[in-house]
């Protein structure tokens, strides 16, 4: 088979789902305002004591996209494997980590991108300056797509299976704490002085690692569920 | 041709059937025959490669699927008890989204020709979720009109179908049988084809 087809079934794959969550907007909403409400809930818990809240806002926003992340990720394969398009999408002759890295990046750009717009306005809450919430953008920017390739495998391991909601967190934030550290390390990293870079760098390495292997993990897994 | 020999299925700690063979060549239907939970949705899942047999083995022009995989993928239409139909898509975004994943890329205009051989004709563009359970499988077996596959594996293609659908899906198996096709269904009605082999498979309790 060559390149071109499969990029043509990766846009295939990638629309599709875009279109689904276009048309079940309150799912995608949901999500975005499930950040939004607890991010707000801290600084009103607090207080308005200024240095407190500057501490603990990089972490705060950081544990609040890993939660929303984790609700978002029920909807990754639920929905199509209870209506069976799951199944038909296992006997294509695509590859089928193919299909799943469209689906993953497609849920990425509805459950993960709005988080990293919206999150410097909530920063702002957490008395964050300007040029930190550039950084906590950017951290997410790296971090979040890490978030849906790591959170897919458990998704789909969990798959069918009863109460796999509570059983997908168990087995999935563990493994999400080395994003959690560096993301949010990274703002700290900044506001200390010591410079985000390090941080950055490492999140980008696991980027690029989960790019190359959760696809393949979470095809391999989706083969088990569905058995 | 597709060969299959002793094949065992087991579902926790249950065995469902063992010693299956048979083998199917062009041009022949099978219908397997079975009381309910006798295994017959596992054995169709197991011809199209989605569950392993315990033991025994499939193989597709004298090679197992397990080697083939994505070209017996390619020779290879499901149908199974669930419709595979979005109900946020529409009748004509499910088909043409299904097609071009099953590699088939197909117009705008062989999409509603398909759908209107259907009977959906006038409801192309409604979103699923407004169909009747017989439409949504109407929209789910337009997926053999334009599939290229060879074999049709149908999990209990008439459920919920009008006579008329019946009908039709008659002779599709027909034309498809015709064109050295192979079918290969469960169902509850028998399903005759005149001038067709029919191979009987049957699934003791």
């Amino acid at each position: 088979m060559s390149s071109p087809t499969l990029l043509t079934m990766f846009r295939c794959v990638l629309r599709r789902d875009l279109v689904l969550a276009l048309r079940r907007r309150s799912d995608v909403l949901s999500t975005l305002f499930f950040f939004i409400i607890v991010i707000s809930l801290f600084p009103l818990g607090v207080g308005p004591e200024m240095s407190l809240l500057r501490a603990m806002g990089p972490g705060v926003v950081w544990v609040a996209a890993l939660l929303a992340s984790m609700l978002s990720l029920g909807r990754l394969f639920s929905n199509d494997y209870r209506d069976g398009t799951l199944e038909q999408m296992l006997l294509t002759p695509q590859p089928l980590p193919l299909l799943v890295f469209g689906k993953v990046i497609a849920h990425w750009l509805v459950s993960g991108v709005p988080l990293v717009l919206i999150a410097p306005l909530l920063g702002m809450q957490f008395g964050l300056p300007a040029d930190a919430l550039l950084v906590l953008v950017g951290s997410l920017l790296l971090g979040t797509p890490v978030l849906s390739m790591i959170g897919a495998v458990g998704a789909a391991l969990t798959l069918g299976l009863r109460g796999g909601g509570v059983l997908v967190s168990l087995l999935v934030l563990p493994l999400y704490i080395p994003v959690l550290i560096f993301g949010a390390g990274a703002v700290e990293a900044h506001i200390s002085g010591l410079g985000a870079q390090a941080h950055l760098s490492l999140l980008g390495a696991f980027l690029v690692l989960s790019l190359l292997f959760a696809p393949w993990a979470t095809a391999a897994a989706l083969r088990i569920s569905m058995e | 041709m597709l060969e299959v020999s002793n094949l065992e299925c087991v579902r926790g700690d249950r065995r469902l059937f063992k010693d299956v063979s048979f083998s199917l060549r062009a041009g022949e239907l099978l219908q397997i025959h079975g009381p309910n939970g006798s295994g017959k949705t596992s054995l169709l899942r197991m011809l199209c490669g989605l569950v392993l047999p315990a033991e025994g083995n499939i193989s597709w022009q004298g090679l197992s699927i397990r080697d083939l995989r994505e070209e017996y993928a390619q020779a290879v239409a499901y149908i199974g008890h669930l419709p595979a139909v979005k109900d946020e898509l529409s009748a004509l975004e499910n088909l043409s989204i299904a097609s071009e994943l099953s590699g088939v890329h197909l117009s705008q205009d062989q999409v509603f020709a398909a759908l209107r051989r259907m009977g959906l004709g006038g409801r192309e563009l409604l979103p699923a979720k407004v169909l009747s359970q017989g439409q949504r499988r109407r929209v789910a077996l337009a997926r053999l009109l334009v599939s290229g596959a060879t074999l049709w594996i149908l999990d209990e293609p008439l459920t919920a179908l009008d006579v008329a659908a019946v009908k039709l899906m008659q002779s599709l198996i027909e034309a498809h049988l015709h064109n050295g096709g192979m079918v290969i269904l469960t169902t509850h009605q028998d399903i005759e084809i005149p001038g067709f082999v029919t191979q009987r498979v049957d699934l003791a309790a």
